[in-house]
């Protein structure tokens, strides 16, 4: 699947396109086989959203996993400091990006 | 459609066409002259008394050779007018007249209002260059 | 230290008030992203993996107690509790939200300090000997000259679209600990024969994907002509430097491609010139500024003895303290590289912790390394215990200085956009495999130092043992080097051969070593034994298959 990812102008968080609006978490991003340049046009456009760009992923059992180990780590939190991860209770959260 | 040039001279603007610095030295009438950011400044220096406008191109206002070609020319005693040319943006301004620029000639027009606070950015500088500012240590040793 | 007159404080505050027009700007739409990313980043901010990251200049690695404590204060209010300090002897912050950006500029500013050119095709914040003013080998303080430099290449308006990011450190001692000759520029202070103060420039070193030891260029500049000839040089190369490929625009390419003598002949042109313009500030203004680098009021009685019966101590001391030049006092190093840390983290706490031990036993001065480590440089050596109780207490007292675990990384994957690797995980396993300090202290003098890209901001090619993380195919892979070193015997670094996984590397590592322990002779360092013995060995013994039934 190709998902849309950024990061929120304001604070720098990194957000996935919900079909909707942006999340944080993503496990929410859609697949946005087409017309994906049209959405991020009008979404910075509005000054919320900057850096965006489409990246490949896969949906798997455990929700959306990005292709690339960046994204991966974008998607989770800096792996040396699980405590400011989006999973600050999961020690093996880490392995995940791998 | 005209493009708006800030200038900031009180001669009447040059109307010639300018020609490349190539073209420049085979043309005794030529009195205006465009530098592109591969251009040696330095070839314009026999001919500064003849020369009444130096238009600099920044193609991108990333690439700042354009910086180094106007404070040259300023250092050699050019008097005529400056004028920057293409990629410039109103963050860049103030730096250009500290380099010797006089005039500017925006691809996206810029007011004169935004250009005057971009010029008033500084209220001192640190390095004495051709603009006539005193540096900082000028002003701290009288 | 130097402290700001009006004229110095006028000018960061007219940054901050500039950058908070900008920001406003932005966030109302009126310029793009395009148009503001270079803006933003000429002060520092950056956008990375996580949020915005914000990088503070510390020039020439010197602050006060009260700057300290306002990094501490910053990483609480605006971040999340901690600061990372880098190898160009600055300090980053993490998890910036644009909008408190000038809100932290401004707090900058109300401490002297500010965050302006640490990034762009500019000038960068100089760097300098973390010793300065203190070591025992200094001929010449570098510091008054750093700050002459600082205000020279502040808001140049000729050199601020340069080819390529410029970085200069300057020392004034025999020994380099400045890694200067891999500097865009160099500058060493030496004397003559007639006791007059020169500059030495070496010109284009550099690491990043094409390393180069900078030849020297200019042998002995008066210090008067400092200034001009800096000039000359870079528009030597602002003019000359390649723009066609960003890869080869940095002035160690431009010195490469024309030569060394052609170099120096285009800047003694261009300095003979510069030198009829008058751009050289006076010899009043080098003389106001050393009177603010004059010697704190060392206590001359000060006694020169060291009582050493703790001997947790007494390591601390034979590693992380080093000979000062007033007797009675010493230098102690505070290494921020615990077992299994994160090299250059500190929290607030810990930052705020060395501030006060600055303001109480050092005379309110601290260092940052270009190491990832802090330096107090003033401390009398009858306080020397009491201080290392306070950090030892604070988990600050590692004693680790120069050994394996002592290991420059930097960021990584975990938060650089830049990054193909990670470094941290790395540069933890090893210390932790080599966490006993008896072990590292056998081992002696090593420095590792780990860059997750190639741009190499860990160091890598400079480090006794360097690693280089890649990306293959989409997995993290680690490239080993042997036999780089950056002081006065500066050298590269050379692979060795294919990459390892990140465990792999750690016992590439350990093999490595396990050589040199065997092979080394009385004396010798883990790189002078590399220097004798060559690669061979060390080859050998990293791919050698291991038995079937081993």
């Amino acid at each position: 699947m190709k998902i849309i990812t950024g990061s929120d102008l304001r604070t720098g968080d990194v957000i996935w396109w919900t079909g909707e609006g942006w999340s944080r978490h993503v496990n929410d991003a859609v697949d946005v086989p087409e017309g994906a340049e049209a959405i991020i046009a009008r979404e910075n456009a509005k000054q919320i959203v900057t850096d965006t760009q489409v990246i490949e992923a896969t949906r798997t059992d455990d929700g959306v996993r990005p292709a690339h180990i960046k994204d991966r780590i974008r998607a989770l939190g800096p792996t040396v400091r699980l405590d400011l991860s989006l999973k600050p209770a999961d020690p093996a959260a880490g392995t995940w990006v791998i | 459609m005209v493009e708006q040039t800030l200038r900031y001279r009180d001669d009447e603007p040059v109307s010639d066409p300018a020609v490349t610095v190539d073209a420049f030295a085979d043309q005794s009438n030529a009195t205006a002259v465009r530098i592109e950011p591969g251009d040696d400044a330095r070839a314009l220096l026999p001919h500064l008394e003849r020369i009444a406008l130096v238009e600099v191109n920044f193609p991108a206002y990333t690439d700042g050779r354009g910086y180094s070609a106007a404070r040259i020319l300023r250092e050699h005693g050019y008097a005529g007018e400056l004028r920057a040319v293409g990629d410039v943006l109103v963050d860049q301004l103030s730096h250009m007249r500290r380099c010797g620029f006089d005039s500017f000639a925006p691809n996206q027009d810029i007011s004169r209002e935004a250009a005057d606070k971009a010029f008033a950015t500084w209220p001192d500088v640190y390095q004495k260059t051709v603009d006539g500012r005193p540096a900082i240590w000028a002003k701290r040793h009288g | 230290m130097y402290q700001y007159d009006q004229y110095d404080q006028a000018m960061v505050d007219a940054r901050v008030a500039e950058f908070r027009d900008q920001v406003a700007r932005r966030l109302a739409g009126e310029i793009t992203e395009d148009q503001f990313k270079p803006l933003r980043l000429k002060n520092g901010l950056y956008l990375q993996l996580h949020a915005y990251m914000l990088r503070v200049a510390v020039p020439y690695g010197t602050l006060n107690s009260r700057q300290m404590r306002m990094l501490g204060d910053i990483a609480d209010k605006y971040d999340r509790g901690y600061g990372h300090f880098t190898t160009r002897q600055n300090i980053q912050y993490n998890w910036i939200k644009l909008q408190d950006a000038p809100d932290i500029l401004a707090d900058l500013a109300s401490v002297e300090m500010h965050a302006i050119q640490t990034s762009g095709n500019c000038i960068r914040n100089t760097t300098a000997d973390h010793f300065a003013g203190a070591a025992a080998d200094e001929l010449v303080d570098p510091r008054p000259y750093a700050e002459l430099l600082r205000q020279w290449s502040t808001f140049h308006p000729e050199f601020d679209y340069l080819p390529r990011k410029f970085k200069i450190a300057i020392i004034g001692s025999e020994t380099d600990r400045a890694a200067m000759k891999l500097h865009d520029i160099g500058i060493q202070l030496v004397t003559n024969d007639a006791g007059e103060v020169g500059c030495r420039f070496y010109v284009g070193g550099g690491m990043g994907r094409t390393p180069m030891i900078a030849p020297v260029i200019g042998e002995f500049v008066p210090p008067l002509q400092m200034i001009s000839y800096l000039e000359a040089c870079l528009r030597v190369y602002n003019r000359y430097g390649r723009r066609d490929n960003k890869y080869k625009a940095r002035i160690k390419i431009l010195v490469h491609e024309i030569g060394a003598d052609e170099y120096r002949r285009q800047v003694e042109e261009e300095f003979a010139h510069i030198l009829t313009l008058g751009l050289e500030p006076p010899p009043a203004e080098l003389e106001r500024i050393k009177g603010f680098f004059e010697q704190p009021g060392f206590d001359a009685s000060a006694s020169d003895e060291l009582d050493l019966s703790d001997p947790d101590f007494a390591v601390w001391v034979s590693q992380n303290v080093h000979a000062h030049k007033q007797p009675g006092y010493a230098i102690a190093t505070i290494s921020l590289k615990p077992v299994g840390g994160i090299p250059g983290d500190a929290s607030a706490d810990q930052i705020r912790l060395m501030a006060d031990l600055a303001r109480d036993y050092s005379f309110d001065e601290l260092r940052v390394t270009h190491a990832q480590n802090i330096v107090l440089p003033h401390v009398k050596k009858a306080d020397l215990y009491t201080v290392w109780q306070k950090l030892d207490a604070a988990g600050l007292a590692n004693a680790n200085l120069d050994l394996i675990s002592d290991i420059i990384a930097c960021p990584g994957l975990d938060y650089c956009s830049l990054a193909n690797a990670r470094s941290i995980p790395v540069a933890q396993k090893i210390s932790e495999r080599f966490a006993d300090l008896g072990r590292q202290k056998e081992l002696g003098e090593l420095k590792l130092k780990i860059s997750g890209c190639i741009n190499a901001c860990g160091h890598h090619h400079a480090g006794h043992i360097g690693i280089l993380g890649v990306d293959r195919k989409g997995v993290e892979n680690y490239q080993l080097l042997l036999g780089g070193s950056e002081g006065a015997d500066t050298s590269l670094g050379t692979i060795t051969g294919p990459g390892f996984s990140e465990d792999g590397i750690v016992d590439a590592i350990e093999k490595a070593t396990d050589v040199y322990l065997a092979q080394r002779s009385d004396g010798e360092r883990f790189v002078d034994t590399y220097r004798r013995i060559g690669m061979a060995p060390f080859k050998e013994a990293i791919y050698a298959k291991e038995p079937v039934n081993g």
